[in-house]
């Protein structure tokens, strides 16, 4: 009596559950009553739920036991309790991939599908397609095609799904079904509309003319689920953006007509879909804008959401189309929905005016504590695009994010606070110092090891080249006495950039580098007894080469070369120029608004593109021996897109020779091409060495096939070159469904356009970042100087963007961007030119009618100054 | 041959997508928990998403973290994930989808469940009603999502489709209470005996 009691006490308490002490091997024991007879329908569906909710727990079941209750389940099928034979269809699906044998109950299940009860029939149906595989199938296809058409819907909707879902098992079979799904579309029940509509583009996505057949029918026919009309405007907006269709096109209409839809599911999809398209006008944009400004007074917070996420997306592209919402998302600032209300401030820091961001920040300063991570980093990103737009309110900001870096918050989070600060000391010079001592302040007491180091880098970059750089010094020393070895190594090298920089601070850094030299970690000591002697020597060449402007090759490349020059064994020096020359990363834009990204992990850095074809190349045994790959120009387009093959090139320069790289895609299903290859007809004294042609090239595989060319040697200044090329092959007709090819084939060939081989693959892209120290390092033994006039160009701008396309070297110290308002602006570019010799150019520019442009140029070998300017000229 | 784009530029371009693939497997996962935050329910149809029981619990116990205590909000974005939700008493209802998800479509899964659960609970929808029918709890969820795939949204329909008698619907609660102890008794009684 007492446990009586006591179970009913445990009953009526809160943590009740009558599943909370569940066994899984008393659970099995009581499966045996399933064998009983007459079946107990009560008992067996209360051990069904068990077993399902212990699965669902993430509870293991061993194959033999799940077995064994799988095969006691299929019992069940006797009794006609309808809930039971439920169940067992859920534990079905729930045991399919644990269980054995599971196609045991596949007559019960065909049964059931084509039986009396409606109710049985559609569970029956998903049930018996998840446990069917490729070879099965075939024998159920009958049934599955009657049952797409069957007129219960529940039935239809069951099998459309079920045959989606097969489509990545045995596409060719389900592809039979076209013909039923296409009736099923035309069902009067709106999910069977909307699962036969997905069913129906699934099977036809890579066939764009079918796709559109089928938009302009259903677009025309009026369906009536909300559901499937969100599906006609994905379908329809992928279209528009991959045949690069004009506004005008009758898909555009239709999307812009579901705006006016009954359903705000529906208006919201098709509003989201115009606002993302690519160059949208504001125009255009509008009526999108419009009614997403009516949802922001919805009672539903979903709702609210989704508009003020999707107003947030316009603001980064028109800040402009967002202004009439304004008022709408003020009043959404005190939303109660944090995320909303994060959302609404962002969006009105990109849309608002000058005046209005000292109200916003306050606003945000109020409840940032309250958001989460993801949020913060997100109005952190509003901040920094901000700092960009108006560079007078950097204070403002700077003074805002320095209270955020003080507050907590995870990595992601500083890291995203600590880049916009990096940002904003970039843009504007006069907040340097400020920024600075903010950093300073937070690597005193940072968890992060990263941020540590890349602060102290910056520290490193900029402090020595402030007023008063001996206040750094103090915030760098304590790093070496109090934090990890990653962080004591990147103070030692920030302290000697100052050493080398200043040379009034030179004695004192000399004496705390010797305090570093009795570190307890070795790159600690290592790096502080380095930079002791090359500080020593006071020579300012040295500094630039060792101390300010560090190694500039790619790391991948350099463990390669090295482990390969300890296997050789060689009196030889091992020569630093025979490594390739790392990429310099293009900076990225991050005004995205991309929670999604915040999330992930910082990427490592993997191997670089140029690395990864380096590693391709090598693999070739006609390109071995061309020694390391200099540089890897980007992809340039021989065909226009949409043509039969499309064939693009990568030139890949060496040191004497090049490679060109032809990506090419068959587009034609009914083609095989065999032994393609592209010939070339130099224009210059440049020789085609080599052809390795692709063996095969099948429809939509894309293949690849090289050329090598030798560079002229007896005239080193011949750096630009144009090929005519043409794509040869054998073709031979196969069948689009199968891909098998015809025996015989017939040579054809091809015109490409023409590619161009310019002075700029000859250079490789290297940042100098203290400009000034690589100049003097590289010396005037062979300066040359020239004077242009760029008659064409209107902007500075303009022309400097065109010199550092044309040219291909990296511009240096920011000298990229053109400060508004100046009429002349000096423009500094580095680079290696093929063979390891360092370039140097300082490009001076005024605008006057036209650009005036005088050229110098430093490098280590007098060619290579000849050549620059020769091609600038 | 074919890997000429660097792995960091294919994930940053994925991430960068705007529209969404046209598609029917709109949601990644839908989950009850209970108010301290225990899995009751919970079904995960992208298998990629979180393949190991300890990402999934993970992930239900930062969205339960960021969620419970704003229980009136409805929406949140969490991991990447759009998270429609809703709380009645003592029970929390999530949906998920992608980042880039019609979120009033996971709305429509959300309310559509919210709703069959509340007619075949008989408006009781609190976690010890719940887990006495959980077997009707798991056949609409069912009959609502197919493989990630919005199966039915009318929750009239539901109820239909799936038929279930509230377990004990009209006996007294006592009675229910007496039954299931008497059964908890048999399944003691049971286990010592196999033991």
């Amino acid at each position: 009596m007492s446990l009586f009691v006591e179970q009913i006490c445990q009953l009526l308490g809160s943590g009740s559950n009558p599943f909370q002490h569940l066994e899984k091997s008393a659970v099995l024991q009581e499966a045996r009553i399933f064998n009983e007879t007459p079946i107990n329908p009560r008992r067996c569906l209360h051990i069904l739920t068990k077993i399902i909710y212990l699965l669902n727990q993430g509870e293991h079941f061993g194959t033999m036991e799940a077995t064994e209750a799988f095969f006691a389940m299929t019992r069940l099928f006797q009794s006609n309790d309808q809930t039971l034979r439920r169940m067992c269809y859920l534990t079905i699906k729930e045991m399919a991939n644990i269980s054995e044998d599971v196609i045991i109950v596949t007559s019960s299940l065909t049964k059931d599908m084509t039986g009396k009860e409606d109710v049985y029939r559609g569970p029956a149906i998903r049930a018996l397609c998840r446990i069917t595989d490729t070879t099965m199938l075939q024998a159920i296809e009958r049934y599955m095609k009657q049952a797409i058409v069957d007129k219960v819907p529940s039935v239809s909707s069951s099998a459309l799904v079920s045959s989606l879902h097969m489509v990545k098992m045995s596409y060719d079979v389900v592809k039979r079904w076209v013909n039923e799904a296409q009736e099923a579309a035309s069902s009067d029940n709106i999910m069977v509309q909307y699962h036969a509509l997905g069913l129906l583009y699934h099977l036809r996505k890579n066939d764009r003319l079918a796709v559109s057949k089928m938009l302009n029918k259903f677009t025309k026919s009026g369906l009536k689920s909300p559901f499937a009309y969100c599906m006609l405007i994905r379908i329809a907006s992928k279209l528009l953006e991959e045949t690069e269709a004009g506004h005008d096109s009758p898909l555009f209409d239709f999307i812009e007509s579901c705006l006016r839809n009954k359903h705000e599911m529906v208006v919201y999809e098709a509003a989201s879909a115009i606002v993302h398209m690519p160059n949208c006008t504001a125009r255009e944009l509008a009526p999108a804008v419009s009614v997403l400004q009516l949802f922001c007074s919805s009672p539903k917070a979903a709702l609210r959401y989704a508009a003020v996420r999707t107003l947030n997306k316009v603001a980064m592209k028109h800040p402009s189309a967002v202004t009439a919402c304004n008022l709408d998302l003020e009043n959404l600032i005190t939303d109660s929905n944090r995320s909303i209300a994060t959302l609404a401030i962002t969006t009105l820091l990109k849309t608002g005016s000058e005046s209005s961001v000292d109200r916003l920040m306050k606003q945000i300063s109020s409840f940032v504590s309250e958001i989460s991570d993801e949020f913060k980093v997100v109005v952190v990103q509003a901040i920094s695009a901000l700092c960009q737009k108006y560079p007078r309110k950097h204070s403002v900001m700077m003074n805002f994010l320095s209270n955020m870096l003080r507050d907590d918050g995870g990595f992601e989070y500083k890291r995203a606070i600590v880049d916009c600060i990096i940002s904003i000391i970039e843009e504007n010079p006069e907040s340097k110092e400020t920024g600075l001592a903010h950093l300073c302040e937070f690597i005193e007491d940072c968890e992060h090891t990263v941020l540590a180091t890349k602060i102290l880098h910056l520290l490193g970059k900029e402090g020595p080249r402030t007023p008063s750089p001996s206040k750094y010094i103090r915030f760098i020393f304590n790093r070496v006495v109090l934090e990890s070895e990653a962080v004591r190594a990147a103070a030692v090298s920030a302290l000697a950039k100052f050493g080398a920089q200043n040379d009034d601070l030179l004695p004192s850094v000399l004496v705390l580098m010797q305090r570093c030299m009795m570190d307890s970690d070795d790159e600690v000591r290592d790096r502080a007894t380095f930079y002791m002697n090359v500080l020593q020597q006071k020579q300012k060449a040295l500094n630039a080469a060792y101390i300010f402007n560090g190694l500039s090759v790619s790391v991948p490349g350099l463990e390669k070369s090295l482990h390969q020059y300890t296997l050789e064994p060689t009196e030889k020096p091992f020569d630093m120029k025979s490594v390739p020359l790392a990429n310099t990363p293009i900076t990225e834009q991050k005004t995205e608004f991309a929670p999604v990204a915040t999330s992930k992990l910082p990427e490592k850095p993997g191997p670089t593109r140029q690395d990864i074809y380096q590693e391709q190349l090598a693999a070739i045994p006609e390109f071995q021996g061309l020694g390391s790959l200099f540089k890897t120009s980007e992809a340039v387009q021989l065909t226009e897109a949409e043509t039969e093959y499309v064939v693009r090139c990568v030139k890949h320069t060496f040191a004497r020779h090049m490679v060109f790289q032809f990506d090419c895609t068959n587009t034609l299903n009914d083609q095989l091409l065999q032994k393609v290859m592209v010939q070339m007809e130099p224009s210059e004294a440049y020789e085609v060495l080599h052809y390795v042609p692709a063996a095969n090239l099948p429809y939509s595989q894309p293949g690849s096939c090289y050329s090598l060319v030798r560079l002229p040697e007896d005239d080193p200044t011949a750096v630009s070159c144009t090929f005519s090329c043409t794509l040869k092959y054998l073709v031979k007709d196969c069948d689009p469904n199968t891909g098998e090819p015809d025996d015989d084939g017939y040579d054809d060939e091809y015109v490409l356009e023409d590619l161009e081989v310019t002075v700029a693959d000859h250079i490789q892209k290297v940042l100098k970042p203290n400009f000034a120290a690589a100049w003097d390092e590289v010396g005037d033994d062979f300066e040359k100087e020239e004077t242009f006039a760029l008659a064409s160009v209107r902007t500075l701008d303009e022309a400097v963007g065109n010199i550092i396309s044309f040219l291909g070297m990296q511009p240096c110290e920011r000298s990229d961007k053109v400060p508004e308002n100046k009429n002349s602006h000096i423009l500094f570019l580095a680079g290696v030119f093929r063979g390891g010799h360092d370039v140097l150019v300082r490009s001076r520019l005024a605008l006057a009618d036209g650009v005036t442009m005088q050229v110098t140029v430093r490098s280590s070998d007098e060619t290579v100054v000849d050549i620059i300017l020769a091609s600038v000229g | 041959m074919t890997a000429q784009t660097c792995p960091r530029q294919h994930q940053r371009t994925t991430m960068e997508i705007a529209s969404l693939e046209p598609s029917l497997y709109t949601v990644k996962a839908v989950f009850i928990l209970d108010n301290d935050g225990n899995r009751l329910l919970s079904k995960y149809y992208d298998t990629e998403l979180y393949p190991s029981m300890k990402e999934q619990k993970n992930f239900e116990k930062n969205v339960f973290n960021k969620t419970h205590k704003a229980d009136t909000d409805e929406i949140a974005f969490v991991e990447g994930m759009t998270i429609v939700y809703k709380c009645s008493i003592d029970l929390f209802f999530y949906v998920v989808g992608s980042a880039q998800e019609n979120e009033l479509m996971l709305m429509a899964v959300l309310n559509c469940l919210f709703e069959s659960l509340g007619q075949i609970l008989r408006k009781n929808v609190e976690r010890r009603c719940l887990l006495d029918n959980m077997d009707g709890v798991f056949l609409v969820v069912d009959e609502i999502i197919d493989g990630g795939v919005i199966l039915e949204s009318d929750p009239q329909q539901v109820i239909q489709k799936v038929n279930y008698r509230l377990d004990g619907s009209e006996q007294a609660y006592g009675l229910g209470l007496f039954d299931y102890i008497v059964g908890n008794i048999d399944e003691q009684t049971d286990r010592s005996q196999c033991a």
